[in-house]
C-alpha cells in the first residue's frame, strides 16, 4: 500500500485516492485535424513506463484536488508531487 | 533432419517418452535416469525466427511454428526461468465463454486445443473440466447472465444458466440464503470450464517444442531490438546479438517495454493483479466459483489449496508485490459467500503484471515494423487463452498475416474503431 503525499492534505493512505494515469497528455487543440492515427494516439497510446514515471492522482477522500506524481514503477518509490499545470522536477524519466 | 543433428549434441538424442512403462523402468534404477525435460543450448547467431518470451503463449507459438509450418530453427529467449512470469501466477482457470463472437472464437479454439493437449504433448498438464460457475447478485446479475448464455449458445459453446437450488446443490459450501449479503439467485455455468497446471502448461509446450528443435535460452534478457529501416532484423540481449527476420515479442506485463525498444508505441497499461492461497484443507469445493460483480473467483488446488484470485491495483506498475488493501477486498466479500473459509489460514500472496488494453482484448498482430509480432494485451485472462494464442501466433509468424480467428485483434483496431469490447461480467475470471 503506498503513502501518497498529496501537496494539500499531506501523507495519506493510498485507500483515499484515484488514479489518473499518464500525465501531461495534451488534448490536441483541433481534434478536427488530427488524422485517425493520430487520435488513436492521443486516445489510446501510453508510455507505460517501467521506472520513473509521471502520472495523475486525486485524493477522493480527502480534498477532492488533483495533482501530478512522479513514482517509480518497480519500486513504488514516490520522488515527487507537484501542482496540475506545474512542470515536471528535472531528472525524471519519461 | 540436419537441424535435428545441429541442436541434438551427443547423437542426436531424442527425449524419452512418458508412459506407465518408463515410470517402471526407471523404478528400478531409483529414478536416477531420467533425462533432462529440456536442453540449454547455446545462443546460436542467427535464427529463423526469435520469441521474446518463454511462458505459456511464446512456448506454445515455437510449439506449433515447429507443428504446424514446419519452422523448427527458432529460438525462445527468457531473461529468468520458463512460466515464471504470469504463467506460474494466475489462478489456472480455463473457460470460452465470452461474449463477442471475436473473443468466443479464440478462447474456444483455445480450450478445444486444451482438451487434448496432455495426451499431444505426452505431458500431463492436469485439465480438470470440473465447470466454472458465475454467480448472479440480484435481478440485473440474472438478466445479463441469461443474455450472455444465449449468445454464447449461438456460438456453438456450451453454457446454461442454474437456479439457486441447482446452485447450492452444487457447490454446498456456498451460503445461498435469502438473507445473505450477497444472494445467489442462480448462475451461468460452462461445463466444460475448470482449470489445469499453470507450470505443467508451460513445460509441456517447452519440452514438445525442444523435442522438435526449438532452442529455449533462459536467464538471457533482451536489451534492444535491431532494425534495418521498417524491417526488424533481430535482438541485443545479455548474451550477444541474435540476428532473425522474425521476432515475435511474447511478453505480457513487459510488453511496452519491449515493444519500445523497436520505436513502437503500444494502448496498452500494466497492472497488478492479485492472488493468494490458502493452507491445504480436505476437499470442500469441487468446481469453479466466479462473482463478476463482487469480484472473486476461487477453486480448490489438487492439493487442497483454496485458490483465489482478487481484483487489480488501479496504478501502473510493474512490481509483482501483494497489495494488502486488494486483497482485503475480495477477503471480506468470499466470506460473505463461504463463510466457513474465515477460519482458512492464508500461506501465500503474490502478484502477476498483466497488460490491459483499452478493450479489454488482447493484440495479436503483425506491426507497422516488419517482421515484428506483438502478442500481448490479454490482460487479466492469458492463462485460458494460451494454446489457442500460440497456435495463432504461430500461424500470424509464418504466414506473416493474421489468421481469421485473430483477424479481429489488430493493432490497427485502435485507429479504425472496431474494438471488442470485452469489459464485463463474463471477463472476470483469470
Amino acid at each position: 500500500m503506498l503513502l501518497i503525499p498529496c501537496p494539500w492534505c499531506g501523507e495519506r493512505d493510498e485507500d483515499e485516492f484515484t488514479y489518473g494515469g499518464e500525465a501531461h497528455i495534451a488534448r490536441p487543440a483541433s481534434p478536427d485535424a488530427l488524422t485517425d492515427a493520430e487520435w488513436a494516439d492521443y486516445l489510446f497510446m501510453r508510455k507505460n513506463t517501467k521506472g520513473l514515471f509521471q502520472e495523475r492522482w486525486m485524493h477522493a477522500h480527502g480534498c477532492r484536488r488533483w495533482f501530478n506524481m512522479v513514482r517509480d514503477t518497480v519500486t513504488h518509490e514516490i520522488t515527487a508531487v507537484y501542482r496540475m499545470g506545474g512542470k515536471p522536477p528535472e531528472r525524471t524519466d519519461s | 533432419m540436419r537441424q535435428q543433428a545441429k541442436n541434438h549434441p551427443g547423437g542426436g538424442k531424442m527425449m524419452s517418452r512418458y508412459s506407465v512403462f518408463s515410470l517402471i523402468r526407471n523404478a528400478m534404477d531409483y529414478h536416477e535416469g531420467w533425462s533432462r525435460v529440456w536442453r540449454s543450448p547455446e545462443p546460436q547467431p542467427s535464427y529463423d525466427v526469435i520469441i521474446i518470451g518463454g511462458g505459456g503463449h511464446g512456448l506454445a507459438a515455437a510449439y506449433y511454428l515447429a507443428k504446424e509450418h514446419g519452422i523448427t530453427n527458432t529460438v525462445v529467449i527468457e531473461k529468468s526461468w520458463l512460466g515464471g512470469g504470469n504463467t506460474g501466477r494466475n489462478t489456472g482457470i480455463i473457460r470460452s465463454n465470452y461474449l463477442a463472437d471475436e473473443s468466443a472464437a479464440i478462447y474456444e479454439k483455445s480450450l478445444q486445443l486444451y482438451e487434448g493437449l496432455s495426451q499431444e504433448l505426452n505431458y500431463n498438464v492436469m485439465l480438470s473440466q470440473r465447470g466454472v460457475l458465475n454467480l448472479a447478485h440480484n435481478l440485473h446479475d440474472l438478466r445479463e447472465l441469461s443474455r450472455r448464455v444465449g449468445a454464447i449458445r449461438l456460438n456453438g459453446i456450451d453454457s446454461e444458466i442454474l437456479d439457486t437450488a441447482q446452485v447450492q446443490a452444487m457447490v454446498p459450501a456456498l451460503n445461498c440464503s435469502p438473507t445473505a449479503r450477497y444472494p445467489v439467485l442462480g448462475a451461468s455455468l460452462q461445463r466444460r470450464g475448470g482449470v489445469a497446471r499453470h507450470d505443467a502448461v508451460a513445460w509441456g509446450f517447452a519440452r514438445a517444442a525442444d523435442a522438435r528443435g526449438v532452442d529455449i535460452i533462459q536467464q538471457c534478457e533482451v536489451t534492444g531490438i535491431i532494425r534495418d529501416g521498417d524491417a526488424v532484423t533481430g535482438v541485443e540481449t545479455t548474451r550477444g546479438v541474435i540476428k532473425a527476420p522474425k521476432v515475435a515479442i511474447v511478453t505480457a506485463g513487459h510488453t511496452s517495454h519491449v515493444a519500445a525498444m523497436a520505436g513502437l508505441r503500444l494502448p496498452i497499461e500494466s497492472h497488478p493483479l492479485q492472488a493468494l492461497v490458502s493452507e491445504p484443507v480436505k476437499p470442500v469445493l469441487d468446481t469453479v466459483v466466479m462473482s463478476g460483480s463482487v469480484h472473486v473467483y476461487v477453486s480448490q488446488s489438487d492439493r487442497g489449496e483454496i485458490v483465489m484470485g482478487a481484483g487489480l491495483d488501479h496504478f501502473t506498475s510493474y512490481a509483482q508485490r501483494s497489495s494488502l488493501q486488494e486483497v482485503e477486498h475480495m477477503m471480506a466479500s468470499l466470506l460473505q459467500l463461504f463463510p466457513t473459509f474465515s477460519r482458512l489460514r492464508m500461506m501465500r500472496q503474490w502478484a502477476g503484471i498483466v497488460d490491459t488494453c483499452p478493450d479489454a482484448s488482447p493484440i495479436l498482430s503483425t506491426t507497422p515494423v516488419r517482421g515484428l509480432y506483438v502478442d500481448g494485451g490479454w490482460g487479466t485472462g492469458g492463462f485460458k487463452a494460451t494454446p489457442g494464442s500460440g497456435w495463432a501466433l504461430a500461424h500470424t509468424i509464418a504466414e506473416d498475416r493474421a489468421h481469421a480467428i485473430n483477424e479481429a485483434f489488430s493493432l490497427d483496431r485502435f485507429t479504425t474503431g472496431a474494438l471488442i469490447d470485452e469489459h464485463g461480467a463474463a471477463a472476470v475470471a483469470h
